[in-house]
């Protein structure tokens, strides 16, 4: 980028984009809202040139909103300049909820093929020129698009919590009596069950079939469609792979997802905006501060509350040592992948539980943390960690937590990581296998809408925490961790790199959590319902995976209108399939393990 | 040179396999009997083995650990309102709880059938409990707190996880035992709010006379 600020960089990108196709992009003046809307006969036009002339090469978030009441759905998009950084552009199509079609983006954005899948699935927008537009999510043959406003599940309640039946003549009965195992899914009237065949893997395998080859005067061949999962150790939870094998190589693979599919969004609309945050905690149950955290930053972005400094400080304490058990974790893993068994998984868990130990005293759990609040944090750090003895047989220790927290900082935290870096990164089988497998691109890490370690190890800079700095992230000294060669070892060096950066981080952290004792770790009156303005934020952090979005919409009401979460996990696999090809099938475990995903943020 | 990056890994578990020899030599006879082993042990200076044997050893949970919600109620043997339960059956809990397993039937008054602050029934379902909190974070009378007894399991689950008023009522003095300081520092917020209250009730009829004045 030059210095000199031609005409268009000085204008704001959407304005550009107002001037260049007047009638076809105007403004979203709706109170609360932000960005412009797109002609849907336009769209396709307006998103290349986005891309190609303004920069706005990554598409970080593709979500759709039902309007129930004004008869529309509208695909909300947030574009991203990978090499400025800076704010996303937000822009917005609509199209009538009677006949929902749009144009599909995945010619422009790859990166949108499994969110347009997703907003297919959930809520019934037909994506024209999709090259696969299938359910992503639910199975094939499920009636109905679940988010959409009007959509009820089986034995539905009400619109929103909290339910009128609880209090005051609460008549308690088992959830299970209303919700019987075995009866609990509604079938499309006329259905009958016995003798139904599921069509559901019909079109995955479609195109997969076994063939074989028989070049002349060569060895016969053929290939096999293989599935890897969904229960298999490698996948990391219930994740399934449909393979095309020819001999050992791969190629063509499609991930198959769901089998955890929960429907978070549609409970985060039933719930109130504070009955939310619990929730997060299960999206990526390793990292159940960072969700905490991105959810936090989207409401309060609405809410327009302050944090006072000693939350934010311990804020970014917590989203640092998630980040270090997070990556600790996903090292340990990914070794155990490439056959290193158990050992540095368990030398993992080790360090984990010391990090583990701080949060259940602070937060009151271990992993499913609920610590952040709409302006501060839950409660300020104990005085001590651990726990006093209260049974006999009670085995118990103590510390200070001041001083546990610098032990660990400064000394346990690094003392570990260079252990753990010389336990396996020079070893030779452990290069063989990784090196130059899986290698990704930096082109196409940020076509197919990659982040986190995954966009970093390609060789692009591309970190929230400088690139779009939330939280206090600004006022600290560190450097974003970036590799080259975007290959399976790169992505597991990465992730050493950006421990080492987040120890820098706490070692930062810790003298001014010192110096702030005793302040305010909140702000505003605590209250069990919070009044949030209408409107929509989007708030997203760099969590340990790669950008975490939260996009909320709220109509003032005490429940969010709609509530999308723009999940690391799902989008990373995005690109799965064109990683593994013309690979083996044992570096496909390589690969996934590299890649880092967690199936509760996956599916949803 | 081939083999040294295999060399040094090795050195490093060989490393961790003669520390924990080292480590049962240093507290030799007495690893799992000296009290004050255990937080050797188990803290951030441990070399050797880390593990704790449950369930012989057990952990005693932080003060804010929070498994199932109880409900306060004064102790037997109190010299005002013996066994008298804290909850004023308000709701709020049950409007706060996210996943909604908390069900109460306010309490009515025998002769005029008017609502009084008291739970009739109270109960919670273990198996939708989510562990949050919120319930105990929100009480404004300090009425439902968060047990640590974690070893719920039982043999029928369709029999026993709902918690009824007696199950789930405690006394006052187990959430003191479980949770010194923090029933500590409720029990100081309460006084001085009932103090500022006793003042405002003082100074209020004075003001009253004021006004007719």
């Amino acid at each position: 980028m030059s210095d000199v600020p031609t005409q268009e960089e000085a204008l704001a990108p959407a304005d550009v984009l107002i001037e260049k196709y007047p009638g076809a992009v105007s403004k979203d003046t709706r109170e609360g809202y932000e960005g412009v809307v797109v002609d849907a006969g336009k769209l396709v036009e307006v998103a290349t040139a986005l891309r190609d002339e303004l920069g706005f090469k990554y598409l970080a978030s593709a979500t759709a909103v039902d309007y129930l009441e004004d008869e529309y759905f509208e695909m909300v998009y947030h574009a991203c300049n990978v090499d400025t950084g800076g704010k996303p552009l937000v822009f917005k199509a609509r199209t009538a909820r009677a006949e929902a079609v749009l144009p599909s983006l995945v010619s422009v954005w790859p990166g949108a093929d499994f969110q347009e899948r997703e907003a297919w699935d959930l809520m019934g927008i037909r994506f024209t020129g999709h090259p696969n537009l299938r359910r992503i999510l639910m199975w094939e043959g499920f009636e109905g698009h679940p988010l959409r406003k009007d959509w009820q599940e089986p034995y539905y309640e009400e619109d929103a919590k909290p339910f009128d039946s609880r209090w005051p003549e609460g008549h308690v009965c088992r959830a299970e009596q209303l919700n019987p195992y075995g009866m609990n899914v509604r079938y499309p009237p006329g259905f009958i069950y016995d003798g139904y065949e599921s069509v559901a893997d019909d079109d995955t395998y479609s195109g997969m079939g076994v063939t074989f080859d028989e070049p002349p005067g060569g060895i016969k061949t053929g290939r096999l469609v293989v599935n890897i999962g969904p229960h298999h150790p490698s996948t990391h939870g219930v994740f399934r792979m449909v393979a095309t094998l020819d001999g050992e190589t791969i190629e063509d693979l499609h991930p198959v997802m769901g089998y955890l599919h929960r429907n978070h969004e549609k409970i985060g609309e039933r719930n109130t905006f504070l009955q939310n945050m619990p929730y997060t905690d299960r999206l990526d149950y390793i990292c159940s501060m960072s969700n905490n955290l991105g959810y936090a930053l989207a409401v309060e972005k609405l809410m327009g509350v302050e944090v006072p400094e000693r939350a934010e400080l311990i804020r970014v304490l917590m989203v640092e040592l998630t980040r270090y058990v997070n990556h600790l974790w996903a090292i340990g893993f990914l070794l155990n992948d490439l056959g290193a068994f158990y050992t540095p998984a368990i030398y993992v868990m080790n360090a984990r539980e010391l990090i583990l130990d701080f949060f259940e005293a602070t937060a009151g759990s271990r992993m499913m943390c609920n610590y952040m609040r709409f302006g501060g944090v839950f409660a300020d750090l104990p005085p001590t960690v651990g726990g006093r003895p209260q049974l006999p047989t009670d085995v118990f220790r103590e510390y200070e937590t001041m001083a546990y927290l610098k032990d660990l900082v400064y000394e346990q935290m690094p003392r570990f990581v260079d252990e753990f870096d010389a336990l396996l990164t020079q070893n030779e089988i452990v290069i063989s296998r990784a090196r130059g497998v899986g290698i990704l691109p930096p082109d196409m890490a940020i076509a197919y809408s990659a982040s986190g370690p995954l966009l970093r190890a390609s060789g692009v800079p591309y970190d929230l925490r400088h690139s779009d700095p939330y939280s206090i992230y600004d006022e600290f000294d560190w450097d974003i961790a970036v590799r080259y060669n975007g290959d399976v070892y790169d992505r597991l060096m990465l992730r050493f790199d950006e421990i080492r950066q987040s120890i820098r981080i706490l070692q930062q952290v810790v003298p001014r959590l010192e110096a702030t004792q005793g302040q305010p770790v909140f702000s505003g009156r605590r209250a069990y319902q919070v009044r949030v303005p209408a409107g929509e934020s989007y708030g997203r952090i760099e969590a340990p995976k790669g950008e975490l979005g939260f996009y909320v919409v709220s109509n003032g009401s005490p429940n969010p209108w709609r509530y999308h979460v723009r999940s690391t996990s799902f989008i990373n696999v995005t690109g799965l399939g064109e990683l593994c090809k013309g690979h083996k099938v044992a570096d496909v475990v390589a690969i996934l393990g590299s890649i880092d995903i967690i199936l509760g943020e996956v599916d949803r | 040179m081939y083999g040294q990056g295999i060399a040094k890994g090795m050195w490093v578990t060989i490393k961790h396999l003669v520390d924990t020899y080292l480590d049962d030599l240093k507290w030799w006879g007495r690893r799992y009997t000296d009290p004050a082993v255990f937080p050797e042990r188990q803290g951030p200076h441990t070399r050797g083995v880390f593990t704790v044997q449950y369930p012989e050893e057990k952990l005693p949970m932080p003060e804010r650990f929070r498994f199932t919600p109880f409900l306060v109620v004064n102790d037997p043997d109190a010299p005002e309102h013996p066994s008298h339960i804290w909850c004023t059956s308000c709701g709020i809990c049950a409007k706060v709880c996210p996943p909604q397993c908390i069900w109460i039937m306010r309490g009515v008054h025998s002769d005029t059938g008017r609502p009084i602050p008291e739970p009739a029934e109270f109960y919670i379902d273990i198996d939708v409990c989510m562990n949050c909190g919120y319930c105990a974070e929100f009480c404004p009378f300090d009425a439902i707190k968060m047990d640590h007894n974690y070893e719920l399991a039982s043999y029928d689950r369709t029999a026993h996880h709902i918690h009824d008023l007696a199950r789930l009522s405690k006394p006052v003095s187990y959430w003191e035992h479980i949770a010194p300081t923090l029933a500590a520092n409720e029990r100081a917020a309460r006084e001085a709010e009932a103090a500022r209250k006793a003042a405002r009730k003082k100074s209020a009829p004075a003001k009253q006379q004021d006004d007719a004045k």
